[in-house]
């Protein structure tokens, strides 16, 4: 099976690695860890008035599979609406980037990710 | 020939997190001179064959009881308490934000002034932490109602001791510039 380069790309080269000012009312952040591996994930989400995503960053702490699901995510949730975002399931992060089971973990991180990022903004909004 | 299952029995040990480190290799040393497979050259095959799995047991539990990790880890499984390692628990966000921050100034070290000095101060600042999270562990486990606490001290545990890790490496590649 062949992949499309886009997708090995986020292994070589991952988008969207940075920070956003975590006071801003507008940004989510979500932040998560895993304790087996001991890699950390802050997943950061810019969100329009409309409530949808305008802009998403991330660092990550961790193996190259943590870092391409945090970046594949961050592409993704671009453009969506929360409630989109929200339904992104780990397990289309792993078979998009082809993880070996011993890595579905780092997908499962991702999604932990963007979720905890959403539930920070909407509680920002509240 | 029947060898003790229980690492800290093996060893002549009590079952605790501190342990006197010279008892451990100088039991290691007479447990390897009795199992060694040389001693069973002569034996049948299957007496071999058995001298060789008691070498990597010994060496198992050798490895295992002199990492302070995996002590702490092991002692929780006499517990019944097995961290899987794919388990993902969430983690307290005061705590992920600040293993957050000790991995960026990491990062940034190489590119301060003094990396050296810097280098050591967050090694002084981690290495305290971790001897905090040694006494919450011990604390937790002595008290039966407080094992999913320590539990939850080995989880940060895992964090901080792969940090230690990279520090180490930090600091190796800062006295080979």
């Amino acid at each position: 099976m062949a992949y499309s380069e886009e997708v090995l790309d986020h292994y070589e080269n991952p988008r969207n690695v940075g920070k956003m000012d975590d006071k801003d009312e507008n940004v989510g952040t979500g932040m998560v860890g895993a304790p087996a591996c001991g890699d950390v994930m802050r997943l950061q989400i810019k969100v329009s008035d409309e409530g949808v995503i305008e802009d998403a960053k991330f660092k990550t702490y961790g193996c190259g599979s943590a870092i391409a699901s945090s970046s594949l995510v961050t592409e993704w949730v671009k453009g969506m609406t929360l409630d989109q975002a929200a339904d992104l399931k780990n397990t289309t992060i792993s078979e998009e980037l082809a993880l070996p089971p011993v890595k579905i973990h780092c997908s499962v991180l991702a999604e932990d990710a963007i979720k905890a990022a959403i539930d920070d903004y909407r509680s920002k909004k509240k | 020939m029947q060898l003790e299952q229980n690492f800290f029995k093996l060893f002549d040990l009590a079952e605790d997190y501190h342990l006197d480190i010279h008892q451990l290799s100088d039991r290691y040393r007479v447990l390897q001179k009795e199992t060694h497979p040389d001693r069973f050259a002569q034996g049948s095959e299957r007496e071999q064959l058995i001298a060789v799995q008691y070498t990597a047991h010994i060496n198992e539990a050798l490895n295992t009881l002199k990492t302070p990790l995996k002590r702490a880890q092991y002692l929780l499984k006499l517990r019944g308490k097995e961290l899987c390692p794919e388990s993902s628990a969430p983690m307290e966000p005061m705590f992920l934000m600040q293993q957050m921050e000790w991995r960026e100034s990491l990062e940034h070290i190489s590119k301060s002034d003094d990396p050296e000095a810097e280098l050591e101060a967050l090694d002084d600042e981690v290495a305290s932490t971790w001897r905090q999270m040694e006494k919450d562990f011990i604390a937790a486990l002595s008290n039966e109602s407080e094992l999913e606490q320590a539990v939850s001290t080995v989880r940060k545990m895992q964090f901080l001791d792969k940090l230690r890790h990279e520090i180490e490496q930090a600091e190796d590649e800062l006295l080979d510039d």
